[in-house]
């Protein structure tokens, strides 16, 4: 039986309405929750956990709104955590899209992989006029991309 | 010691580059299009606006790729990044930034040349037409996606006989995100 050696876990893209635009995986073995669960329940954590990283801040000038709410243009507080099995890294852009990657937690930063993703996605799904924005979209010229620079980065 | 690049000309340099006649002949023909399909003047002027916001939604995120600007709340760095950055990437001409207002809402974007009006001039019958009203629109749609709500009106048009063409930028205001799901689900 071949084994499957890939770092990459699985990709989420939400815009800043909580939509999941698009859910592409690599390796998943274990899922606990239907997919529409899962994706409200990553949103919410990291809604929550970016606020939370820009509160505890020990530079933070106090000037921030310190209610719930944050316009997405303030820019990343956090970028990635890590545990024993996993390590999720988000880039989130001053237009509210975050892409979420999960791997294998031996990778190092992925802030520049997830900049290179983020162009994928100009490239090949803002750029496409057929498109919806705000809609989740699938597109083959965008999987197959993703696929061949996720390669290289393992 | 290497000459000092101005902010806009590494993402000049990164974007593909079509031939500027084309561009320039492409949106001429838009415009007379759109004068034949709507024969009204303040009609043409709206639809134009409706597409520049179509495009400024998309490009918004194109501009903030290849830029690398991460950080967005300001009104000031904002109409800055637009001038010199977002201009020359994507129309191959740098604006100006002017004419602040006292409490940092409005400014003014000058713009020196301006591509879209090459080999143009407007007949007697078409005076009350912004020709490049889908600049206005571009930037009122990018800005609406980083929670920015604004105005964007064109205070001077070269094709009207001014020396400049100078838009208008008005802040109304910033929308911060709304946590969209309900507590209780």
């Amino acid at each position: 039986m071949a084994t499957v050696r890939t770092r990459m876990r699985c990709l989420y893209v939400f815009n800043r309405n909580g939509i999941c635009l698009h859910y592409h995986v690599w390796l998943r073995p274990l899922i606990t929750l239907s997919a529409q669960q899962d994706q409200k329940l990553l949103f919410g954590l990291l809604y929550s956990l970016k606020s939370f990283a820009a509160k505890v801040d020990p530079l933070s000038t106090g000037k921030e709104n310190l209610s719930f709410q944050q316009p997405p243009g303030q820019g990343c507080s956090f970028h990635s955590f890590r545990t024993n099995t996993y390590k999720l890294s988000l880039l989130e852009t001053p237009s509210g899209i975050k892409f979420i990657l999960v791997t294998d937690p031996r990778m190092g930063d992925l802030r520049d992989a997830m900049k290179y993703i983020y162009n994928i996605y100009v490239e090949y799904v803002v750029k496409n006029p057929l498109y919806e924005p705000g809609q989740p979209f699938r597109c083959e010229l965008f999987n197959s991309t993703l696929d061949q620079y996720v390669k290289t980065l393992e | 010691m290497a000459p000092t690049m101005r902010p806009g000309d590494a993402a000049f340099a990164a974007v593909e580059h079509v031939n500027a006649e084309l561009f320039t002949l492409t949106y001429g023909a838009i415009v007379r299009q759109l004068l034949t399909d709507f024969e009204e003047i303040e009609e043409v002027n709206k639809q134009l606006d409706t597409m520049g916001y179509n495009i400024g939604i998309r490009l918004i995120d194109d501009f903030l790729a290849k830029s690398n600007v991460t950080r967005c709340t300001e009104f000031r760095e904002t109409a800055d990044a637009i001038a010199k950055v977002g201009f020359k990437m994507f129309l191959g001409a740098t604006a100006t930034v002017s004419n602040w207002n006292s409490d940092s809402t409005e400014c003014s974007l000058i713009l020196e040349e301006n591509p879209l009006v090459d080999f143009v001039e407007l007949p007697e019958t078409c005076q009350g037409l912004h020709y490049c009203n889908i600049l206005c629109g571009v930037i009122r749609g990018a800005l609406e996606m980083i929670s920015m709500r604004t105005e964007v009106k064109w205070i001077r048009d070269m094709l009207h006989g001014d020396d400049a063409f100078e838009m208008r930028l008005k802040l109304l205001d910033q929308v911060p995100e709304e946590y969209p799901y309900k507590d209780d689900e």
